[in-house]
């Protein structure tokens, strides 16, 4: 789960990482009681990356130039997702831009903490440039980590790293940490909490507005959910499979609209509940891909019919079922379902369906 | 032979009593697994299918347990693997999904340190046809034989070792190793073994998008690996910036494309299935094989 820039500012806060004066507006209105002297900087406060480059960031002299750009900062949208906040510091007068980050680092399986004299641009620009400390889990961080950082940002990394640890993140990241008068503050925050974690953090802000209203609903029944852009709604029983097929249906040029990963449940409630949401995405054919293992086929063949029996699905079915008491599901289905044999045939139909 | 599970595995359980516990230690019964031992905390004194259980992992080493599945919930998942470790457990398979990350950096580390294997978390775990089971996957799908099967993903794994039974070919040793960003054991580690197990004629390796595990395994592969290599990667039309399922599973800033790994892998002399089932057709038209 990502942070927005100002909630990411608030934890800095806390942890003792300076960060510019600054106030978050929703209501144009709360401008007015702003006592941060001009001029300002003004930024739509969004999850994307890229803000800067859409014009999502906006300086005021006035505070008439201070509404009008508050209006067209929230009637922005960047890269799909609608500006909902605007946060209002002072306009700083930046002497130098540092990067600096720490971030679970997937291949060595330890924390790496990154640091350029170049900040201000995206990492991946500064590549040779990059300070990399590997930080063993086990340890932590140690003097000579920070001491490999100019002095004045010592005492940032390590409180960033405290942060990092003790608030679960994947990334806690400040680009750019800048130096103005001589004081080094965060102008800037990128946080991502892990997910899995979230329970041992009740107190974190949750606005992850990146999902659409039915993956959020479908995160809150617990099932695996992507809206794409095709127009066929994928079911299967795993992420590698749900994967696998609707990589299969783009060989046929079909294109998958919904993930949908049914897990390793065959509890019919469960899969009722996954296709009424995957009704609820209106997709032109739904492709079923069921490898049963552990899943017994016919388990999840009745919770597909008290769902055919419930609603009336305005799209074909096609499915695949293998696996675990297969006939038994393929005797069950035959009246709802198109019932194909293997899973290139499955991909070839249902894209052949989905087609104009 | 076989890679890290065969015949003298002695396991333990932990999370024994709970709903999945109980249906796998009976399904890997029954695939010929030795479960010699449970623990759940304050349910010791109990019996699971014959299976003794106690409340710690101390106590259950009078069964003489080496190697351990975990099946605990995700909140107490660490405080398990740790408890095995500390008593000397050398091989423990992690099935619980959700884990922290950082939880699992730190076993992860630790097994390092204690010099013991960790497989998972968030995988299907390991079977050994003909000899041991340590996970859930499903037990008909198996048959002994010489491919060497590793995999970030669970039922694609099923679905590919399907075909390639129903092809003929049977496995030496299949190993989920999980679809979460951190895991205990990797594609170089599976790769390693599987070059060095006489049993393992052919390796086949199931990828999918995120991190650059593959790409790792590709250079590996390159320089190390003397036994034909197959592959088969999952995400190929998957959006950047979503997680696909899997924690892991995620295009981001540009990094764990398909393409990439695919093309990394090619570059390495692994051949590409376009569809899971395709792998099986590859081997049998492999003139090395």
């Amino acid at each position: 789960m990502k942070l927005l820039e100002h909630a990411g500012k608030e934890l800095f806060s806390r942890y003792g990482i300076p960060v510019p004066e600054g106030k978050v507006v929703e209501r144009k209105e709360e401008l007015k009681n702003i006592s941060i002297p001009f001029p300002w900087v003004m930024k739509a406060q969004v999850l994307v990356g890229g803000r800067g480059k859409a014009g999502g960031i906006k300086f005021a002299n006035n505070m008439e130039e201070a509404e009008k750009i508050f209006d067209e900062l929230m009637a922005m949208e960047i890269k799909g997702e609608k500006v909902r906040k605007v946060l209002v510091e002072k306009k700083l007068n930046i002497e130098k831009e540092y990067y600096l980050s720490f971030f679970l680092d997937r291949s060595s399986r330890e924390y790496l903490m990154m640091f350029s004299y170049e900040g201000g641009v995206d990492i991946e620009a500064m590549a040779e440039k990059v300070i990399k400390t590997h930080i063993n889990p086990l340890i932590g961080i140690q003097p000579y980590h920070l001491r490999r950082l100019p002095k004045e940002v010592r005492q940032i990394a390590a409180n960033l790293f405290k942060l990092f640890i003790e608030n679960d993140c994947e990334l806690a990241e400040i680009n750019p940490l800048v130096v103005v008068d001589g004081n080094v503050m965060a102008a800037d925050s990128k946080i991502i909490i892990d997910n899995n974690a979230l329970y041992r953090h009740p107190e974190l802000p949750k606005e992850d507005v990146e999902l659409t209203p039915l993956e959020k609903e479908a995160r809150e029944k617990n099932i695996a959910f992507v809206q794409l852009d095709g127009n066929i709604g994928v079911i299967a029983n795993g992420a590698g499979l749900t994967m696998a097929t609707l990589d299969a249906l783009n060989e046929f040029n079909g294109k998958g609209g919904v993930f949908l990963d049914l897990g390793g449940t065959d509890d019919p409630e469960k899969v009722k509940q996954a296709f009424e949401l995957m009704a609820k995405a209106k997709p032109k054919v739904i492709l079923l891909n069921l490898f049963g293992g552990i899943t017994k086929c016919d388990t999840v063949a009745k919770g597909i019919i008290e769902f055919m029996e419930k609603h009336k699905l305005e799209c074909p079915v096609v499915a695949r079922i293998k696996g675990m008491n297969e006939d038994i599901a393929r005797e069950m289905l035959k009246d709802y379902v198109i019932a194909v044999e293997s899973f290139q045939e499955a991909a070839k139909k249902a894209a052949e369906l989905g087609g104009d | 032979m076989a890679i890290w599970a065969d015949e003298n595995i002695r396991l333990l359980v932990q999370g024994i009593t709970g709903h999945q516990g109980q249906f796998h230690t009976k399904a890997m019964m029954e695939f010929g697994t030795k479960i010699v031992a449970g623990v759940t905390p304050g349910k010791g004194g109990m019996e699971v299918h014959g299976v003794p259980v106690y409340n710690t992992v101390e106590e259950a080493m009078e069964r003489e347990p080496n190697a351990s599945i975990v099946f605990v919930p995700a909140p107490f998942a660490k405080d398990a693997v740790i408890e095995a470790l500390d008593a000397g457990i050398k091989l423990v398979v992690v099935i619980t999904e959700n884990i922290p990350f950082h939880d699992a950096m730190q076993f992860v580390h630790y097994a390092k340190y204690k010099g013991a294997r960790i497989i998972g978390p968030n995988c299907p775990g390991i079977a050994s046809p003909g000899k041991t089971k340590i996970g859930i996957l499903p037990n008909v799908i198996f048959k002994e034989g010489g491919i060497g099967v590793a995999s970030r993903s669970g039922t694609l794994t099923y679905e590919i070792v399907n075909a390639l039974s129903q092809a003929g070919f049977g496995q030496s040793t299949c190993v989920g190793l999980g679809g979460d960003p951190i895991i205990g054991s990797t594609f170089i580690d599976a790769l390693k073994a599987f070059e060095k197990d006489p049993q393992t004629e052919a390796i086949v390796l199931v990828g999918e998008i995120g991190g650059t595990a593959e790409e790792e395994a590709a250079e590996y592969i390159a320089a190390n690996v003397t036994k034909p290599v197959y592959a088969y990667i999952a995400g190929r039309t998957a959006p950047p910036g979503k997680r696909m399922g899997h924690a892991g599973a995620i295009i981001s800033g540009g990094k764990g494309t398909a393409e990439s790994k695919i093309k990394a892998f090619e570059e390495a002399g692994v051949k590409v299935a376009k569809f899971p089932h395709e792998i099986a057709e590859l081997i049998k038209n492999d003139k090395r094989i």
